[in-house]
């Protein structure tokens, strides 16, 4: 079972270390700053950090001795000329240039690609680093598709790639997911890519519109690490599951008390099992009747049980964003963290909870730290 | 010479002392001061080399007008303020 968590929030980073005496926050890290995403490489034991200062831009810090020092490194950068898409709320807008306005998504890249990271931006860029993070370069071939001038944001002024799942025995096969614009796998290392979100279903579109790939609004996409054909999506508006690759994707309507929701997590051995964080859907975004629980299918979204044992029984209005929940290797350990600050840890795959604190700042992001 | 000053909080992310510099330009005086402090372009400038959007700078308390190119002008012995609007939360 892992015994580290790491909490990226709205007022730094936190880590939770577990021992004889239970769970305690250990140490925090750039008190005051907003701490977008955070990584653990297990490959090499580096942290990184991904901040965004607001007046001073987004700043990505490496530590590689668990966050005794840090070290600035650099983050990715849109070439000379990059182009956001024209904002289609705007009349004759011209599309204006590209410019990183947050990191959401952060990830190792296979064993066999010792320093490579994968990089996720605000607006809808993907950058590879091939030496940890001291340079990037933002893949083309997915920047230049045409088809990319018709994601837009969804929650964020701009589109943005908040997944990335490096197939655990193919490094070169990769699969980004883009709120709003679907899901792109590539099997060739970056060189090409292909939308595969056919079966994902956006009702807040016009009917004729609903089913377009290149617009589907996916929340968070996982994958599962050892049947690795396997993904979940927690969907704008539902929860998707495919068993074929990306293939074809079919909605699970299952899931109680709600489908909508922004995080999700699958079962590390068993991929018919996953975790859900419902909410009322999105005019509202708070847990249904004001009671914070946690959802688990482990029949792959034909039924699911409504998890609440040691989580706040009313008056509960916290919402969790689409990193902060987490599974360990064993798949028995969770951690959860809220926008109000709450944070919550399951031992027992979510029979029950236990409350680790009520005072954090606002979470973006929880990680295990993995071996 | 062209007097640059860097607000204080910038101090909490990394060093940026009052610097010296020489230049006809905004841009110039901030590209002499890069020279020897690169990391501070990152928090001043965007990915396009623009003002970021929430910074502001004075020259002889005049705030500068072409916040993409810095092309203001400045004499030998103007002063530079980069500042910030500065918010809460």
């Amino acid at each position: 079972m892992s015994s580290q968590v790491q909490i990226a929030t709205r007022k730094g980073l936190f880590q939770l270390e577990r021992n004889s005496d239970g769970w305690k926050i250990q140490r925090h890290d750039f008190p005051g700053e907003n701490v977008s995403m955070v990584l653990h490489d297990p490959r090499d034991h580096t942290t990184y950090a991904a901040l965004n200062h607001g007046h001073f831009g987004v700043k990505l810090h490496r530590s590689s001795d668990a966050g005794e020092s840090w070290e600035e490194c650099t983050v990715p950068v849109y070439p000379e000329g990059a182009k956001k898409a024209a904002d289609p709320f705007t009349e004759n807008a011209e599309p204006k240039p590209a410019s990183l306005s947050e990191i959401w998504s952060l990830e190792p890249g296979g064993a066999d690609q010792p320093n490579r990271l994968w990089c996720g931006t605000i607006p809808g860029g993907l950058f590879r680093s091939d030496d940890r993070g001291s340079s990037w370069q933002l893949v083309d071939s997915l920047w230049d598709l045409p088809e990319r001038l018709k994601w837009f944001g969804g929650g964020k002024d701009d589109p943005g790639i908040h997944s990335i799942c490096v197939h655990p025995e193919n490094s070169q096969n990769v699969a980004v997911a883009i709120s709003c614009g679907g899901v792109w796998v590539t099997e060739d290392d970056g060189m090409s890519w292909t939308c595969k979100a056919e079966g994902l279903r956006a009702e807040y579109m016009p009917p004729d519109l609903a089913h377009d790939p290149n617009i589907q609004d996916a929340h968070r996409m996982v994958q599962s690490p050892t049947q690795p054909d396997h993904f979940w999506i927690q969907h704008h508006n539902g929860v998707f599951k495919t068993t074929d690759g990306a293939q074809s994707w079919q909605e699970v309507t299952g899931i109680q008390p709600s489908v909508f929701g922004f995080a999700v997590a699958v079962h590390p051995q068993r991929p018919e099992t996953a975790w859900f964080a419902p909410g009322v859907k999105d005019e509202c975004r708070i847990p249904v009747d004001g009671r914070f629980v946690i959802s688990r299918t482990t029949d792959g979204g034909s039924t699911s049980e409504v998890l609440s044992n040691g989580l706040p029984g009313e008056h509960s209005y916290d919402i969790v964003y689409r990193h902060a929940l987490d599974i360990d290797e064993t798949g028995e350990c969770l951690a959860v963290g809220s926008t109000t600050g709450n944070f919550w840890i399951t031992e027992d795959g979510g029979d029950s909870w236990q409350t680790i604190s009520t005072s954090l700042p606002p979470i973006h992001c929880v990680r295990f730290v993995k071996s | 010479m062209v007097r640059v000053v860097f607000t204080a909080n910038l101090e909490r992310h990394l060093s940026c002392p009052e610097e010296t510099v020489s230049g006809t330009t905004v841009r110039e005086a901030l590209e002499a001061v890069f020279e020897t402090q690169q990391q501070l372009r990152g928090y001043i400038l965007d990915d396009q080399s623009r003002l970021r959007q929430h910074m502001v700078i004075f020259v002889d308390g005049q705030t500068i007008v072409d916040r993409v190119n810095l092309s203001d002008s400045i004499s030998p012995d103007s002063e530079i303020y980069v500042m910030q609007a500065l918010s809460g939360g």
